[in-house]
């Protein structure tokens, strides 16, 4: 907004602006909190059938999974933990399937510091899990009408036409380390929180509505664009992967593009800019 | 042009930051704040209330759960739970094939009955291929036949005071020190009166296997599997829940469970 006239010194001549707003600042923080113990709550809850397939059911007489996690006793008694995805088999021993101390093996999926709770409990995991899937839910839908009313989701998240074809300019200055820190986003900034605030979150919110009986009834359209309830708990998983791959590279870049100024910029909205970025006027 | 901001050091350190918080993600700290009757964990589930009524302010009283067609039953109806019960009365009924069979309906009602599985046959009937969504995850697709519910509760009378139908089973289940506990369940009287709401005696064509719930299960098609009592015993209606096990409606309720499990 009027990042001109909020301008403010900070040390000798480096300059602050006002970057993010507080509804901006207030849902990063509010889905930072829901999608760590949905995340945590969630393994637990796979845990308790650690297995995905394709289509409507589950194949025990026929095979559609595409992927599972278990403890198998191999011939000389030992027991390992195998993972099979697509086919191909893994011995995953100490990290899925198996995991623990030597001595006190637990014989699950995702080991218990990935879970919440710790130790197997699936009617704990759902009531943590469904806690903060509607906190998530109502986070996402504040996000939205306020960054429709404050213009961050026009001005910030939406790419434009060059920040399309500037893509390729963006992708290799973010190689080489190469950051500019103006009130805009660059271009990959801005696809990527599109896709994960446009895309991943409201398929994370619908393929977890598909997994319900009750909206199955009251919204039977949800397992056919999704193929079938299996196919929509599996789409869950793997958004869930690609999340956490968004969540390791945004840490990333946080820290590579200096974590102070990165995190006050969410914390009390201001973010300290290239002196270069406000030379030639005011950014828009 | 741009400057290479990264430095280092200054890195490092962020990485430290970051790092030592991984810790807690492993820390058992949470599990005292989630264990039963804890605030937090109490406070958190009141967010199935909210999924409850919200799933009956959208989804229509009489909506009917996506039914199949014969070509997707593709496997057995996969058993879960208990699957063979020991209970002295009920070895007794499945030794004599059910011929001594009894369904109590009692409760809230003007006129109890006591219906023998070939009064249940000769009662109007239902058959539906639906999918069954068991709470651990795993979907099942089958063909069940039986009576509708509502037909039972009409025969019945219920009162109107009667505010939900509880089942009790045969099949008891081992709570560690706590002893052993019977099966029951518990559903309101919308799901009750909804027409795929059924008390199945036929499984894919046959007669409803020892392992599926023999003589009699509940099916309510909205609802997660752990709501579908088998070796039904009795049904009862109720105004309150509280007379029941630990008063929470089931005992999978009592052990943690959500009441409501449309979700």
């Amino acid at each position: 907004m009027a990042t001109a006239i909020d301008k403010q010194h900070d040390g000798a001549d480096r300059q602050t602006i006002r970057r993010h707003g507080i509804a901006t600042r207030i849902t990063h923080w509010t889905w930072a909190i829901a999608l760590f113990f949905l995340l945590l709550s969630g393994l637990q809850i796979f845990n308790a059938h650690p297995s995905l397939y394709i289509g409507e059911q589950s194949g025990f007489a026929f095979d559609n999974s595409v992927l599972s996690i278990r403890a198998v006793r191999g011939a000389d008694g030992e027991v390992q933990g195998v993972t099979t995805a697509f086919g191909r088999r893994m011995d995953t021993t100490g990290f899925l399937g198996v995991s623990g101390p030597e001595d006190s093996r637990a014989y699950r999926a995702f080991p218990g510091w990935l879970t919440v709770p710790s130790y197997q409990d699936l009617a704990t995991g759902r009531v943590v899990h469904f806690f903060f899937a509607w906190l998530f839910a109502a986070t996402v839908l504040s996000w939205l009408v306020a960054s429709l009313i404050n213009g961050h989701l026009r001005r910030d998240i939406l790419p434009t036409f060059s920040d399309i074809s500037g893509l390729p300019r963006s992708f290799a200055e973010h190689l080489r380390f190469r950051f500019h820190h103006g009130r805009s986003y660059n271009g990959l900034q801005k696809i990527s929180y599109a896709v994960v605030l446009l895309i991943f979150f409201p398929l994370m919110i619908l393929t977890g509505l598909t997994m319900s009986p009750g909206m199955n009834a009251g919204a039977p359209w949800l397992t056919e664009i999704f193929g079938g309830r299996q196919t929509a708990r599996t789409i869950h998983f793997v958004v869930m992967l690609l999340l956490v791959g968004f969540f390791a590279i945004h840490i990333f870049m946080v820290l590579a593009a200096g974590p102070i100024n990165e995190i006050r910029s969410m914390v009390t909205g201001r973010y300290r800019i290239d002196q270069e970025a406000t030379e030639g006027g005011p950014e828009r | 042009m741009s400057r290479i901001i990264i430095d280092r050091r200054r890195f490092l350190t962020g990485a430290g930051i970051v790092a030592s918080t991984i810790p807690l993600v492993g820390c058992d700290a949470l599990d005292g704040m989630l264990s039963n009757g804890a605030t937090v964990r109490e406070t958190m589930a009141k967010a199935n209330d909210l999924t409850y009524r919200v799933q009956r302010f959208l989804i229509g009283a009489d909506s009917l759960a996506k039914e199949f067609s014969e070509s997707e039953i593709r496997q057995g109806q996969r058993p879960n739970g208990s699957t063979d019960p020991t209970d002295a009365t009920y070895v007794a009924l499945r030794d004599g094939a059910f011929a001594d069979y009894r369904l109590e309906i009692g409760g809230l009602v003007d006129r109890p009955l006591s219906l023998s599985l070939d009064e249940l046959r000769n009662m109007p009937s239902r058959t539906q291929i639906t999918r069954h969504d068991c709470v651990e995850g795993w979907s099942c697709i089958a063909k069940w036949t039986g009576v509708p519910l509502a037909a039972v509760l009409d025969e019945a009378r219920v009162k109107p005071e009667a505010r939900y139908v509880v089942f009790r089973c045969f099949d008891t289940m081992n709570l560690g020190l706590s002893g052993e506990a019977a099966y029951y369940e518990s559903i309101d009287m919308l799901d009750a009166r909804h027409p795929q709401t059924i008390l199945a005696y036929g499984l894919n064509g046959g007669p409803l296997p020892i392992a599926n719930g023999a003589p009699l299960r509940l099916r309510v098609e909205r609802q997660l599997g752990y709501k579908m009592a088998k070796y039904l015993r009795s049904i009862e209606l109720a105004s309150d829940l509280a007379a029941y096990g630990q008063g929470k409606g089931g005992l999978w309720e009592d052990l943690g469970y959500d009441w409501y499990a449309g979700i």
